[in-house]
């Protein structure tokens, strides 16, 4: 077993270790710490796929400002070790349980058909394996080249940058619309009635 | 890949240069204390520490006693007393959390130096490769990520203090960290846009690109004021120094989040605040003050030798003394803000400001990229 | 009474609402402090100048004839607020011929200094003007038994004062003079 191998072994059962402990620690603020670390395992795992910008962007989002929220918000609280009513929840986690693990078996399903049709792109640049196959980008990897219009999928800033301000534009505004007016959906929810204060 | 004696080799220095700049920067935040003690003494009319001396030292004439009077070797003595004073452990703490939190405090401080250049190295060829770590292409957000980790050090010193005043500090310093990190983020993009010249082989958001961008022409400081206070106002926040020590605020909160801390465990906190302003500053000099270049419009006047690299070395270092004498000279003029006079300063004055910067340098940018003949 | 004159508070400047300026005049302002005269004093080889009337030590003192003038009246014991003094009363020892049996001297004679508030009531309240708080600041120990000044160490302390009354003088005075009151 190589060095990057063991890395590999070692950061995978950090995030999975993490995240299962999350789900079974009582204490919120356990929880949310297993979480932290789970966050930054996936991270360190990007780092491995040489995904620097995924995995910082990773760790600067989540587990540096998320996160951050989230336990400012449990402290802020003051929950307890087993805060929650768990009985009422009980029905609702029992489905939400199942929702995930069937999306979990969906796209183990999806993945390991994946992999197992030959790839028939070559290395040399075809540009739609990314959306074909998730196995298929570390092969043309190897020569990226986010100048013009012909975008391959790598793991560099600009590609992203790229990406997302050229090809996925849509997306993008899409994305950043709904975020829109989520915090407006907030600033609403959150204000004060107007008879009392006026806005 | 195997290992092989080569690898290890490599492994070897790697770890070896780690080590090396821990070391520096540990001195460097060492040295910050007794700079600070020092300051404060002289700009309240006072001596500060000149009592300390090491035996054999200080019997050299008029050397040791000026080194005596510097108090060069108080970090000594304050390091020492730190390692032996009793370790008391309250009774009503969490305790696993409790011990974690101070080296979860220093771990983000000591980490974010990685990816900080702090010179180059010429070979034979008269070729420059820039001295760091790890030459990560997306550097400064390396730096963002890691040192958003360190306020769980403060947060979980805060909360598994288990007692109030500690856990205020906590509190507030999660919510002046988050709200500090945006405009702080915000006043970087039109830096990063500057330097970014459209066709460039030079990453976008590598430090040793912003770096060599300041070879013989304008600091960023001077080409983007704005930004550099922005940042700067973030950075003093950031790192919890006065006017913006919210989580340990001594007047409101006894000692915040350390309240609960005593001995060695006390001492990691203090290292790592200090090492928090080393790292900030050496940040700031990278950034906005031409890193280990010599002055604006001026070509490095050392020779493209070992020479030139140890006088770029240095060169760096004094900027970065200089700031963090600006760290301990503001805090010692300026009082503390109050807590809700941070978060509106931050969300009302930083964050519009920040934006309004980026959206007029944006502005600028794509109109120099329209003139081909201007472009910077 | 003094007219009260309401200034008009201008609204502050674009420049002033940013506090730059008022900053950059505070970082002048401390950084020109660091190259004044220093203040401190670098205690055990410096000493303070004390001022004339310093109160220190409470301390018993002789009068110029190197005579006791204490007489335990106990006066200072009395009006100490803090019940640092502690005397035993006794009589002037025998071996001085002039006083003995005409007045009283203490035996023992205590100050507590860990219960001394340094107040001078002791000195004020003297007839005989025998305890003084003088120039002695620094008195330190590792015990408390330590820190019991006994008469001795009174005496120690307090030593030989000017003295303008001579009382014995006077005394002796008088009776060659043949006017003993």
């Amino acid at each position: 077993m190589s060095g990057p191998d063991l890395l590999f072994y070692f950061f995978a059962t950090l995030s999975l270790g993490g995240g299962l402990l999350m789900v079974f620690s009582r204490h919120p603020v356990s929880a949310a710490l297993f979480m932290i670390v789970s966050l930054v395992g996936v991270a360190s795992l990007f780092v491995l796929l040489d995904a620097f910008f995924l995995a910082i962007l990773q760790v600067l989002v989540y587990a540096g400002a998320v996160m951050v929220l989230f336990l400012f918000i449990i402290m802020l609280l003051d929950v307890g070790p087993g805060g929650a009513k768990a009985s009422r929840l009980k029905f609702l986690s029992g489905v939400a349980g199942l929702i995930s693990v069937g999306l979990l078996v969906i796209l183990l399903l999806d993945l390991s058909l994946g992999a197992m049709e030959p790839s028939d792109c070559s290395a040399d640049g075809c540009e739609d394996c990314s959306e074909t196959s998730a196995f298929a980008w570390p092969e043309i990897r190897e020569e990226t080249a986010a100048n013009g219009n012909s975008l391959v999928f790598s793991p560099s800033v600009k590609a992203f940058g790229f990406g997302l301000l050229a090809k996925y534009m849509l997306p993008l505004q899409v994305a950043g619309f709904l975020l829109l007016a989520a915090m407006v959906g907030v600033i609403i929810l959150s204000r004060k009635s107007t008879g009392e204060e006026g806005g | 890949m195997e290992f092989n004696p080569e690898m290890l080799l490599q492994l070897g220095l790697k770890v070896l240069f780690a080590f090396t700049m821990v070391g520096a920067v540990m001195t460097m935040a060492g040295y910050s204390v007794l700079a600070e003690r020092k300051v404060s003494a002289w700009m309240q009319g006072r001596v500060g520490p000149n009592r300390t001396a090491l035996p054999f030292v200080e019997n050299i004439p008029f050397i040791g006693s000026f080194l005596k009077g510097l108090g060069i070797f108080q970090p000594l003595a304050d390091g020492l007393k730190f390692l032996f004073k009793e370790e008391i452990v309250p009774g009503h703490v969490n305790k696993v959390y409790y011990y974690m939190a101070p080296l979860v405090a220093l771990v983000p401080a000591l980490t974010t130096m990685t990816v900080l250049p702090f010179g180059q190295y010429y070979d034979e060829a008269g070729n420059s490769s820039p001295l760091i770590l790890a030459n990560l292409e997306v550097g400064i957000l390396f730096i963002f990520a890691v040192s958003s980790l360190g306020v769980y050090g403060i947060v979980l010193a805060g909360w598994s203090s288990n007692s109030k005043y500690p856990f205020l500090g906590g509190i507030r310093s999660s919510a002046q960290m988050i709200s500090y990190e945006l405009a702080m983020g915000l006043s970087l993009l039109p830096v990063f846009l500057w330097v970014s010249v459209p066709g460039s082989e030079a990453s976008a958001l590598s430090l040793v690109g912003i770096v060599s961008s300041q070879n013989d022409s304008a600091w960023l400081l001077l080409i983007q004021p704005v930004s550099a206070l922005i940042f700067l106002i973030a950075l003093f926040a950031e790192t919890n120094r006065l006017p913006f020590d919210m989580p340990e605020s001594e007047t409101d909160l006894v000692g915040g989040f350390h309240t609960e801390y005593g001995s060695f465990k006390f001492g990691i906190f203090f290292v790592a605040e200090y090492a928090h302003i080393v790292v900030g500053s050496a940040i700031f000099t990278t950034i906005f003050l031409g890193g280990w270049h010599f002055l604006p419009w001026i070509a490095d006047p050392w020779p493209a030798t070992w020479v030139g690299t140890l006088l770029g070395i240095g060169w760096f270092l004094a900027k970065t003394a200089f700031l963090i004498f600006f760290f301990i000279w503001i805090r010692w003029t300026i009082p503390r803000f109050r807590y809700d006079q941070v978060m509106s300063i931050g969300w009302t004055k930083l964050l519009p400001l920040a934006l309004i910067n980026l959206i007029v340098y944006v502005l600028l940018v794509t109109w120099l990229d329209q003139t081909p003949s201007a472009t910077p | 009474m003094a007219k009260t004159v309401v200034l008009e508070r201008k609204p502050l400047s674009l420049s002033e609402r940013t506090y730059l300026p008022q900053i950059v005049t505070g970082l002048k302002t401390t950084f020109s402090n660091m190259f004044k005269e220093k203040a401190t004093l670098q205690y055990p080889e410096e000493k303070p100048q004390l001022p004339q009337n310093y109160r220190g030590v409470p301390t018993l003192v002789n009068d110029p004839n190197g005579r006791e003038k204490c007489v335990s009246c106990q006066l200072c014991e009395f009006v100490c607020p803090p019940k640092a003094i502690r005397i035993t009363p006794g009589s002037v020892p025998e071996e001085d011929e002039d006083r003995e049996h005409v007045e009283k001297a203490p035996q023992e004679f205590e100050i507590n200094m860990l219960r001394c508030i340094y107040c001078g009531y002791c000195q004020e309240v003297c007839p005989e003007e025998a305890i003084f708080l003088l120039d002695e600041y620094s008195s330190s120990g590792y015990t408390r038994e330590e820190m019991i000044n006994n008469k001795a160490k009174l005496y120690e302390l307090g030593g030989t004062l000017p003295d303008k009354h001579y009382k014995w003088d006077k005394k002796k005075d008088a009776e060659v003079e043949g006017n003993a009151h």
